[in-house]
Parts: structure tokens; sequence; C-alpha cells
């Protein structure tokens, strides 16, 4: 049997791992959601309501999704870390109530409206219950961004022992909740949400662009999917640049609040100043993968790059290595390598939408077969850049669960057996792969089957004389 | 302004807040009940029905509202969290798989509509609506078995109190299945479902005897316990609102059954929190007051608690009205 320990740690990794992807698709869509509304709405143009229908089938598989997968990780507090939950229960808590109240009833409640409603409700009630959702959605990362930027940076408590248990005291609430982490962690995280939906979009338009105009197959609907393509090339032209702007802000704040982490980030062991950053780096041997050391690795790097990053502008400044730690290192290579990929990542998104932006701008776009490829294999990837992110931020923060107070070991179940938390793990990791294995197809199916046809729509229902009630077709999805 | 200071001196006008948060929570957690319970309950009747239509009615008549519906069972995990963090804590890891047999459940009763709709052939619809089934079933089963586990102090959670309330609630869902669906699609559904109700019903009341029973004798107090007039009063309106349940369902009386059905489910909860305060962990022989956060996060979450659900109510307001009455053919899940 598994440790519980680390089996509890494995498991809220899948769990979480898994879980954010569906987030990131709803958050992300969200504001696409209420702009193809507010367009639907207002101009009567069929790509408007075949934008909002198609893109509402993808946003609620995501919510129904992430809805379920998201309890687990507010159970998973009280059943596998249920120390940590005793010791920080009093400031970690309220945030996570709050969420409950504010914002998710809010985007549970208007779903329905936005998913089932359009003829039940008038036009302006159904914008509004686009914007509950949207705004539930951005609310909700509102909450727990600050729980957990408090876990990185806690403030505003104070630390006692009751009944030989360490418990956390709210102090200063203003200090604890309104955080300076938080800011820099809603922002690139937000911005990310846009960024991965604005990629999987562009990829998922460029795929029929590319059959249709390049390949020259017959597409139906080929509008619908040039309108996705351009759609998501505008939000990528804004999100990719963003991305790394407030990142390198964030990486900064890191420096100076987790230095752990941020040496980590490096792999810097030793103390020193004019510290490189390897925008390339390269292992002279298999050591160098799984234990890199930045000075032993072969690459070419900005001198004083790191040094530069970490102070705001001054290569000579010192970092202080991770051999000057107390605690022992995070695990380096993980890290490391995460936050090499994530950034590698978010410069290719530029790149990317650069590369689409002139190429439209030339009058190019849709015959650019090259290009094309480019975002279909791209589309996923802003997912997985999200994910490398958030790898880089709590794997870094390491062997903390809340950085300087309470260790993640220390943290654990007392009571829990490596028999039950083993049971748990396989079980989740057997349920999770299903679970994704299930939405994948769902999306799949949704994008093949593409957007509603004209004969369906709304806008044209006058002048479309309808055979009496429709019933299920088979085949059809007839969701809305 | 208020300050900090005040905040986290005293109780925020003086009132009982660990009690009142005490009640909160159960409150949260019968809301839940009461209101996904139909959905669960709409689940169970969906394995008596034939047709494809009959099973399509049933999946669009709970498709807008399970989302949110559910979402009382996360608030009430958040406010048992943040109101009672070593009870949330030791609770849920005492009951460490029972937790995931739950989250197994919510997890195939949520996924389960989504995938039955995405194919229309007959073996994937019927393993999909077996496990929408099993998923509604298996809820409020595990739940009703966590709720007796948590009352009477259990350091297991395979109980026969576990067992017996785990059955009382789950016959409960479909008390209130039955009256919700009657009112959705009393015209679309076979009048079958009105049995099923009333089946439902008796065995709801059996069910609420055999769990006195068994409380009687694993309560530290005894039957004693169960003499407290609260507890009688509750029991007795129970069975009266039992009664008028069956007579409003059989008259198509949906709504009034419906209320009734809440009115139950309350009752029920109620029953428990009556039980087991002025404890509010019994395993533990933690009480309300000593398990209660210090003063300060309280009288903040009192204050956001006060503001929100306010608004919470709005929005289930808009909801059920924009879907009130029976749905049309042409809806679909």
């Amino acid at each position: 049997m598994i440790d519980p320990v680390i089996a509890s740690r494995l498991q809220f990794a899948v769990t979480t791992i898994v879980h954010i992807i569906f987030p990131v698709m709803s958050m992300g869509l969200a504001p696409f959601l209420i702009y193809f509304t507010w367009k639907d709405i207002r101009t009567d143009e069929p790509v408007y309501e075949q934008l909002r229908r198609f893109w509402t089938k993808i946003f609620a598989i995501s919510f129904v999704v992430g809805t379920v997968t998201g309890i687990v990780l507010e159970f998973e507090f009280g059943t596998n870390f249920a120390a940590f939950s005793t010791t920080a229960g009093e400031l970690f808590g309220g945030p996570l109530a709050v969420e409950g109240m504010m914002a998710f009833m809010l985007e549970a409640t208007f779903l329905g409206v936005f998913v089932f409603g359009r003829d039940r409700v008038g036009d302006k009630l159904y914008f509004i219950s686009s914007v509950a959702v949207g705004l539930g959605t951005w609310l909700s990362a509102v909450w727990i961004l600050i729980a957990n930027s408090w876990m990185q940076t806690p403030r505003g408590y104070e630390l006692v022992t009751e009944n030989g248990q360490p418990i956390v005291h709210l102090v200063d609430p203003m200090a604890a909740y309104l955080n300076p982490r938080f800011g820099y962690m809603y922002i690139h995280m937000q911005n990310a949400a846009v960024e991965s939906v604005a990629l999987f979009m562009a990829g998922v338009g460029a795929y029929y662009v590319f059959r249709h105009h390049v390949w020259g197959y017959p597409v139906e609907n080929v509008n619908f999917w040039e309108a996705t393509l351009k759609i998501g090339l505008v939000a990528l032209l804004i999100t990719a640049p963003l991305q790394v702007l407030h990142g390198d802000m964030y990486g900064r704040h890191v420096a100076e609040t987790q230095p752990q982490k941020f040496a980590t980030m490096e792999a810097v062991w030793e103390t020193e100043s004019y510290v490189p950053e390897y925008i390339v780096a390269v292992p002279t041997s298999v050591d160098g993968f799984t234990d890199p050391r930045a000075k032993e690795l072969f690459g070419i790097g900005i001198p004083g790059g790191a040094s530069w990053l970490a102070s705001g502008g001054d290569p000579t400044a010192e970092i202080r290595g991770l051999n000057d730690f107390e605690t022992e290192a995070p695990p380096v290579a993980i890290v490391f390598w995460a936050f090499r990929a994530m950034v590698g990542l978010g410069f290719w998104f530029i790149l990317l939408a650069f590369w689409g932006g002139y190429r439209w701008y030339k009058g190019q776009l849709l015959e650019d077969g090259l290009l094309h490829k480019a975002l279909m294999g791209s589309s996923l990837l802003g997912i997985i850049a999200v994910e490398l992110g958030w790898i880089v931020t709590e794997v870094g923060r390491q062997p903390w669960v809340i950085q300087d107070v309470l260790r993640t070991s220390e943290g654990v179940s007392p009571g829990l057996t490596g028999t039950e938390a083993t049971i748990t793990l396989i079980g989740f990791v057997g349920v999770y792969a299903t679970l994704l294995g299930l939405y994948s197809y769902v999306v799949w199916r949704i994008i093949r089957n593409g957007p509603p046809g004209s004969d369906q729509l709304r806008v044209n229902r006058e002048e479309v004389p309808t055979s009496g009630p429709e019933t299920s077709v088979p085949g059809v999805s007839d969701d809305d | 302004m208020i300050s900090v200071e005040s905040l986290a001196a005293e109780s925020l006008f003086g009132l009982p807040l660990p009690e009142l948060w005490f009640g909160l929570v159960f409150t949260m957690l019968a809301t839940f009940l009461f209101l996904d319970g139909f959905d669960f309950g709409a689940g169970a009747i969906f394995a008596l029905l034939e047709t494809d239509e009959e099973r399509e009615t049933v999946l669009a008549a709970i498709g807008p509202f399970w989302d949110g519906n559910e979402v009382w069972l996360v608030v009430f995990g958040g406010a048992l969290f943040a109101a009672f963090p070593s009870v949330y804590a030791g609770l849920f890891s005492r009951h460490y798989l029972l937790m995931f047999g739950i989250l197994g459940a919510l997890i195939l009763r949520g996924l389960a509509p989504e995938m039955y709709e995405q194919r229309h052939d007959a073996g994937w619809q019927r393993w999909w609506g077996r496990a929408f089934v099993a998923g509604s079933v298996l809820a409020p089963f595990l739940l009703g078995a966590f709720a007796g586990n948590w009352l009477v102090g259990s350091e297991r959670s395979l109980t026969l109190i576990g067992l017996v309330v785990g059955v009382t609630v789950t016959l409960l869902t479909v008390v209130s299945g039955a009256a919700f669906l009657q009112l959705k699609a009393r015209e679309r559904l076979p009048d079958a479902i009105v049995t099923y109700g009333m089946a439902a019903t008796v065995g709801y009341v059996l069910a609420v005897v055999l769990t006195l029973g068994v409380l009687a004798v694993r309560l530290p107090g005894g039957f004693g316990t169960l003499l407290n007039p609260a507890i009688v009063a509750l029991v007795v309106a129970s069975l009266g609102l039992a009664a008028g349940h069956v007579v409003a369902l059989r008259r198509e009386q949906s709504l009034p059954a419906l209320g009734a059905a809440a009115a139950m489910t309350y009752g029920l909860v109620a029953i428990v929190a009556l039980l087991m305060y002025p404890t509010v962990d019994p395993a533990m022989g933690a009480t309300v007051r000593g398990a209660i956060v210090s003063t300060l996060p309280l009288n903040l979450m009192t204050i956001g608690a006060s503001l929100l659900l306010p608004l919470v109510t709005v929005y289930f307001v808009v909801l059920y009205s924009a879907f009130s009455g029976p749905i049309s053919p042409e809806e679909a899940y």
C-alpha cells in the first residue's frame, strides 16, 4: 500500500490537474459567449446564433464536468487534508463558502436559463443570463485564488497552538484576503483561460478552413468556421503578449515573496549574483534532466537575466541558492522544466498570433496551410501551458502547504490509512481517465457535428415552415 | 464603518451566532436534499419507465435545475468548513470511503444524462440510463448513511444506522421526485408515477419508524432522547405530511404534494439536528460552542451570508419561474 501522505498528494495532484481543464474552458469561453449572445440578439445575423449555440454546447459539458470534479476538490480538504483543514479552516474555509454562495450559485442557476431557456425567456433576461454565468465563473476564480494566494504568501494571521495542534487565527482580514499575490495570480490565470480558449477556437476553425480552402473539400457552414478562426486569432493577438508581460511581473513577485520557489524555477543551488537566464537549456548528461543545476547545464542564456528578472532590472542582483534555505528544496527538475516549457509556449503563442495576424493583413489567412497546421497543432497547448504554470506554482512551494507555516506532510489526515488512500487514488486515476476520455469524445462529436444548420436557426424560423413539433432526430443533438 | 477590533470582540448584534450557524448548515443540507432530492427521485423513477420518450421527458424535466440544486451541497460543505473547520475535517476524514462514494455517485449522475444524449443507439442509452439511475439512487443513500453515522458519532462508515437512514433518505427523494415529475410532465408520463410516489411515501414512513427504533437503541440517551416534545411534534407532523402528500398526488395537486415533500425533508433534517444538538460532532464530543471558529471570521461570514443568501434566493426564483409549468414536447435535455 502506498503511504497515505504520498497517496493523498498524488490524488490531489491528479484531481486538480484534471479539474482545471474544465474551469479554463468555461472561464475562457465566458467572454466569447457574452459577445456572441449580444451580437445574436442585436444583429440577427445567423452566424452569431450559430456561434452562440455551438460554443454554448461546449461550455455546458465543460461546466457539468467542472461541477462534479470541483466538488471532489472541496471534499478532499476534509477527507485527505484534515490536519490542514483544522489548522487553516478559520482563514481558508471562509473564501470557499463565499465562493459557493457568491459565484457558484450564480453560474449554476443562470446556466439553466442560458442553456435551456432561449425559447422561454425574453432577449433581455437571456442576455443577463449569459452575463451572470460568465461573471459567476470569473468570481469563482476570485475566491479560489484568494484562498490559494493566502497559502502562497500568508498574511494577516496569528499562529497559536491549541490542544497540541497549530491553529491559524484570522487577525487582519484585509491583509489576509487582499493579498498582493492574488492580483498577479488572477490576471495571469484569467488571461491564460481566454488565451487557451482562443487557441482552441483558432485551431478548430483552422481545421475546417484548411479542409475547405487548402484541400478543397466541401465543408458545411464554412463561414462559421472562418468566423471561429478569426475570432480566436483576434483574442490570441490580444492575450498572448499580455500573458508574457504580466507573467514577468508575477515572476518578480515570486522572487520577492517566495525566494525558494524562484531559486527552484531557475535551479540555482548556490547563492550568487549575476545569474543568467537560460532560454535554451540542454543537459549534458542524464542527471541534467532529473537533477538540473543551472550552472552545469549547457545553455544559451541571457547574462544576468535571472537576476534581472528577480530584481526588476538589476542584472547583478543576488539570488539566494537552494542550499541556503533551511527546508529541503522542492522537486527541482519538475519545476525547472515545467517553467521553461510554459515560458517557451508563451512565446510560441505570440509568434503564432503575429504570424496569423500578418497573413490576415496580407489577405492570405484562409490559404496558408502551414499556418493552419500550426494552429491545429497548438489548439490544446494553451491548456497544457496552464497545467505547467500550476505545476510550477504548486510543486514549487513544496515542502510547504502554507508557505513557512505548515508542511504538506503535516497537513494530511492523521487517521487516514494507506489502504484507504490507495483505493481512492487508484479509483480516481481510473475514473478521471475515463472522464477525460468521455469529455474529449463529447467535445469531438460537437465539433464534428458542427453548428446548427440554417434551417434550425431561430432567426430563420419565421421564413421556414416547420412540420409539427420536432422530436429527437437520430444522430442529431438537439440540446438546445 | 465597523472596525476589525469590534468585529473581533463580540458577536454581531450580540446574536447567538454559533447556534445560528449550526442551524444554517443543516438548513443548507436540507435544501440540498430537497432540491437535488427531486432530481435524484426522478432518476430513480427513470428506471421504472419504459419508453424512450418518457425517459427523455424525465431528463428534460430536471435538465435546467439539477446543476444549481447540486450547488447546495457545495455550499453546505463550504459553510461547515468555514463555521466548524475541525468538524469538517474530522467528519470527512473519518468517513473517508463513504465521502468518495458520494462523490462517485454524483459524478455518475451528472455525467450520465450528458452522455445519454450523445448517441441514440439502444445499447449506449441502456448503459448510460443505468449509470444515471445508479448515481441517482446511490447519492442520496450514501448521503443518508453519512448523516446517520454523523448523528450517532460512529467511527465506522458501514453501520446499521447508516443503512436505515440511507434507505429513508433515498425513499424521501422518490417522494419528492414523483411530485416534481407530476408537476412538470403530467401529460407525458404514465399515471403509474402516482403509484410510485405513494409506495415511496409508505416506505418512507416505515423507514422513519425503523430509524427511530435503531436510534432508540443506538443513542446514548436511549428511548428517552426521542421523547423530546419537539422531536415528537416533528415525527407526528411528518406522518401528517406523508398522508397529505399521498392525497395531493392522487388528486393531481402536484404543487402541494411537492410542498409536503419539502416539509418532510426539512422535518427529517431538523430531527437529526435536534437529536445532535448541543454537540456538532458526537464522535469527538465536540459542542457547537466548542467547535465554532473565532468571533472575527464568524462575524465576517455572517455578514457575507446575510448579503448573499437573499441573492441566491433571487437566482432560484428566476430559474424556477423561467421554467415554470409543464415542459413542452420540444424541450429536450
